[in-house]
């Protein structure tokens, strides 16, 4: 009994129900339905409708029409879901079994496992809208998603064929690159927020003004007028690091399918071919989530109090995150769609020469302004 | 002998790649904005729009059999079509009037006239090389089947398909 009396029933329950909330109700929805806008704004960028026929087919339930709405294709996610599961799982004869099997696995779970440090809300009903309010969740993001590597690497190798080896040796060479300087440009932000908690930075950020915005607060002093520039810097090598980290357009290297057939899951088929694919857009999520939480206030919106005020004030917070990150998603999709790829050294030398410079000239930049007004 | 390629000498703002990376976001957001406002003409939305109001006087779709005005058949079952068909797609059967009947005097009727819908090329040569102008190629273009059976057109199908057409037979008219 004494056993079952230490356990924090309370902390278990709410976790465990935070857990469900982020994973199974918004992120992997948001995921589907990241894929859905991205058909569909590439779409509208080439002058194309993209999926707008698949509608939710209620008349198989019994009802007398099928729904779909003014837009279309909103059931094509679902669509898509069962035509995955439904699809031959093939594993090839000269591939290596175990590691062909760990490699989509590695690349879908931290991309998850990032989200649990992520601060997605403010308090919703006397409770901390964060899975795990570790102190160091800044470093435990950048840790847990710097492994995702892995899960291309071992598929690249595993497969045992050319063009996957090549998009896993891609993917090793670019994100040990760009692991860097994301990791240097985030430093700015420490330095000013004085925390490596992803709320400690948050709190900063509500009572100070967002960082890439600061007059979100109301007002504006010297010190955060010099912290602009350092700021805007830190956010576009921030960006441009977190598009390479996660295998989009213009870096897309590690699959490139107009050079590599497909890269790294060349040899993947189904459910496993889906994971690769469910784990670069969940890696996504949590990369604008964290950019959301590093320089745009994360829950945070002008004249909305926090979730202390009422559960209704903490709806709110907990939809003006996910509304950023939408917003980064867009913008994401947005950049896929007009960017060609960058040659292989033009990406190294961007890297090497320019990013990692970049972010640490700013670190002592930042330093110094903060010194200068101390 | 050594060729040297003249690499082109970039201005900075061309080397930080930003300015053109904001054009060319700007270039696609037009194509987002013309979209959305609906400025933009995209393909037809077949099932529930069609070209049917579109199509040309001279588009060849299925071939089809006519009668005339006074109910008779046109084809005598002269056969010129099956020869000439490339894909062999028709099959006649030909056989006799009976004298009682109304139009005794054409002698042969078709007894069956099947077209494989599924060998036919749409080529147009059955409707040039007949003497009757008995087949015409409509403008029926979306000719589908669940199976090889119903792809196959019979003599009821085809006349169903075709109408009646009116008027002098080509070869009879002196006008022509």
């Amino acid at each position: 009994m004494a056993l079952l009396d230490s356990i924090p029933w309370f902390l278990v329950f709410t976790s465990l129900g935070k857990t469900i909330f982020l994973v199974f109700l918004v992120v992997l929805p948001m995921v589907s339905y990241t894929v859905y806008a991205e058909r569909r704004v590439s779409a509208l960028i080439q002058d194309r409708l993209g999926p707008n026929r698949t509608g939710f087919p209620l008349t198989l339930l019994g009802f007398k029409k099928d729904f779909s709405p003014f837009l279309g294709g909103l059931g094509q996610p679902i669509a898509d879901a069962a035509k995955f599961i439904l699809k031959e799982d093939l594993t090839p004869g000269h591939v290596n079994k175990p590691y062909f099997w760990l490699a989509p696995a590695l690349a879908m779970m931290p991309a998850l496992i990032t989200l649990s440090a992520l601060p997605f809300g403010s308090e919703f009903m006397g409770v901390k809208m964060v899975v795990a309010d570790i102190n160091v969740g800044l470093l435990f993001m950048f840790a847990i998603s710097s492994v995702g590597v892995y899960g291309i690497v071992l598929a690249g190798w595993a497969s045992n064929s050319k063009y996957p080896f090549l998009g896993g040796i891609r993917s090793t060479s670019q994100m040990i690159s760009y692991e860097l300087c994301m990791g240097l440009s985030a430093v700015p932000v420490l330095l000013v927020a004085g925390s490596t908690s992803l709320s400690k930075i948050i709190d900063y950020q509500v009572h100070e003004g967002w960082l890439l915005l600061p007059i979100t607060d109301g007002k504006l002093n010297l010190r955060e007028l010099l912290l602009f520039l350092p700021m805007v810097l830190a956010f576009i090598t921030f960006t441009i690091s977190m598009f390479a980290e996660t295998n989009r357009l213009p870096f897309d290297l590690p699959e490139s399918e107009s050079e590599l057939v497909a890269g790294y899951h060349t040899e993947y088929s189904s459910m496993k071919f889906a994971l690769f694919f469910l784990g670069e857009y969940t890696a996504m999520i949590a990369g604008s989530a964290l950019t959301v939480v590093l320089f745009l206030g994360g829950w945070h919106l002008p004249f909305i109090p926090d979730g202390s005020h009422g559960p209704i004030w903490g709806a709110i917070n907990i939809a003006s995150f996910f509304g950023k990150v939408a917003v980064l998603l867009f913008f994401f999709i947005w950049v896929r769609w007009t960017l060609p790829r960058f040659r292989y050294d033009q990406l190294m030398k961007l890297g090497w020469l320019y990013l990692f410079e970049i972010a640490l000239v700013n670190i002592f930049l930042t330093a110094g302004i903060l010194a200068f007004t101390h | 002998m050594a060729y040297t390629v003249q690499r082109p000498k970039l201005t900075f703002a061309e080397k930080i790649y930003l300015p053109s990376i904001i054009a060319g976001l700007a270039i696609t957001w037009k194509h987002i904005r013309r979209m959305l406002k609906g400025e933009t003409k995209v393909v037809m939305q077949y099932p529930e729009e069609k070209w049917d109001a579109h199509m040309p006087e001279h588009y060849r779709g299925a071939p089809t059999l006519v009668k005339d005005d006074h109910d008779r058949e046109r084809c005598v079952a002269c056969q010129l079509c099956e020869f000439i068909c490339p894909p062999r797609a028709i099959r006649i059967t030909p056989g006799e009037l009976p004298t009682e009947s109304k139009f005794s005097k054409v002698e042969k009727f078709p007894q069956a006239f099947e077209i494989d819908m599924i060998r036919c090329i749409y080529c147009g040569m059955c409707e040039e090389v007949c003497p009757e102008q008995a087949i015409f190629l409509r403008k029926d273009y979306a000719i589908t089947g669940t199976s090889r059976a119903e792809m196959v057109h019979d003599k009821a199908k085809l006349y169903e398909m075709g109408g009646v057409f009116d008027g002098l037979v080509h070869k009879w008219n002196p006008e022509k």
